[in-house]
């Protein structure tokens, strides 16, 4: 196999893991809203705004073969989303204090619904998701922008 | 063979999604059949307004908010699946008034049950719903001119819609609400099972399926 073939093929696993990674959480997202029936507040909807529409963008830059624009039309979804998640993760801490958020109807963005291993929050969750994705597309524009 | 790949780890998720939910609605039912036996008082209380025979062996539970829109559609529903098994089923109402204000029209049909026009007032509320609850937007005032249509005095609900023993009784079933992990209304429980997928159809099935087990024909 020759070099540019190898590359190629690098690229397109590489975006394949980010998809995997989106279509994994939006499969949780669901999962935790519409069976275990916890009520997304409003950071929530905004960081599922982000992660939703990314499933088929990505999904989009892997046929026919890897297409390069992907990487610009996913990353300001996955910046803000991840922007999101990381003010959304203070403010589940309390780092940030409660009374500044944004959310007044509905669900506070502070209800406990979910911690895995004790610590890892919804929040959390979602922003290790987006920050790895940033990480695999901002790889991935390094590794095309010869 | 991309295509297959992708293809196949979208139905892997799929399929784990569908069987998450199989098993999680598993645990829900065993976990609330176990409540139904070990405490039936969180479904019924002694204050809870029922409807139809005492004999009845289907207990339909049902949390609702008088001011809720899907709960005034479900209940001629229920009240015609009722009559097409006279004497088998038997419906208790439960308040789950999750809306600022809600618990309000809860007051004005409980005051209404003291002077023995509960079924009537609650027929009248569902009916003008529309006018005094458009879309959540609460406007009491607009219902006490339609109040009089039960045949109830309504200086007196006026009146005891204030007592204490209605806020306590809105207070207890709130209390169950949060027990039993009711988040919507109308949210039902037959014979202690909830009602795992909202709609009429599922909740006829539900009901059917604890008719046909405790009147095998």
């Amino acid at each position: 196999m020759s070099k540019p073939d190898q590359a190629a093929k690098t690229n397109w696993t590489l975006l394949f893991m980010g998809w995997l990674l989106v279509s994994v959480s939006t499969t949780i997202s669901l999962f935790f809203s519409s069976v275990l029936e916890y009520e997304p507040c409003v950071l929530c909807w905004y960081q599922r705004i982000c992660l939703f529409p990314m499933v088929f963008i990505l999904a989009a830059g892997l046929f026919p073969t890897f297409d390069k624009s992907v990487i610009k039309y996913a990353l300001p979804l996955s910046i803000a989303g991840g922007l999101t998640a990381f003010y959304h993760t203070l403010l589940y801490a309390g780092i940030i204090p409660e009374s500044i958020q944004p959310c007044s109807q509905g669900v506070s963005c502070t209800e406990k619904y979910f911690e895995l291993f004790g610590f890892v929050s919804i929040p959390m969750l979602s922003f290790i998701a987006f920050s790895t994705l940033v990480a695999l597309l901002l790889i991935l524009k390094r590794r095309t922008s010869k | 063979m991309k295509y297959v790949f992708v293809g196949l780890t979208c139905a892997v998720l799929v399929l784990a999604f569908i069987g998450g939910s199989a098993y999680y609605k598993g645990l829900q039912n065993e976990k609330y059949g176990f409540m139904a036996e070990e405490n039936a008082e969180l479904f019924v209380r002694d204050h809870s307004p029922t409807l139809g025979s005492d004999d009845a062996k289907v207990f339909i539970v049902e949390f609702m908010d008088p001011a809720c829109e899907t709960c005034a559609v479900f209940a001629p529903y229920v009240k015609k699946i009722m009559a097409a098994n006279p004497g088998r089923i038997k419906l208790v109402l439960r308040y789950a008034p999750f809306h600022d204000g809600a618990d309000n029209f809860v007051k004005i049909l409980e005051a209404a049950r003291m002077q023995g026009k509960y079924w009537e007032t609650l027929d009248v509320m569902f009916k003008t719903q529309g006018v005094w609850a458009n879309h959540g937007h609460y406007q009491p005032e607009k219902l006490w001119d339609f109040i009089p249509m039960a045949g109830v005095d309504v200086e007196q609900i006026r009146k005891d819609m204030h007592s204490p023993a209605i806020a306590k009784i809105i207070e207890q079933d709130m209390a169950d609400v949060k027990a039993l992990n009711v988040q919507k209304t109308p949210g039902y429980f037959v014979n202690g099972k909830p009602l795992q997928t909202f709609g009429s159809k599922q909740l006829y099935q539900l009901i059917k399926s604890e008719l046909d087990r405790q009147y095998p024909q």
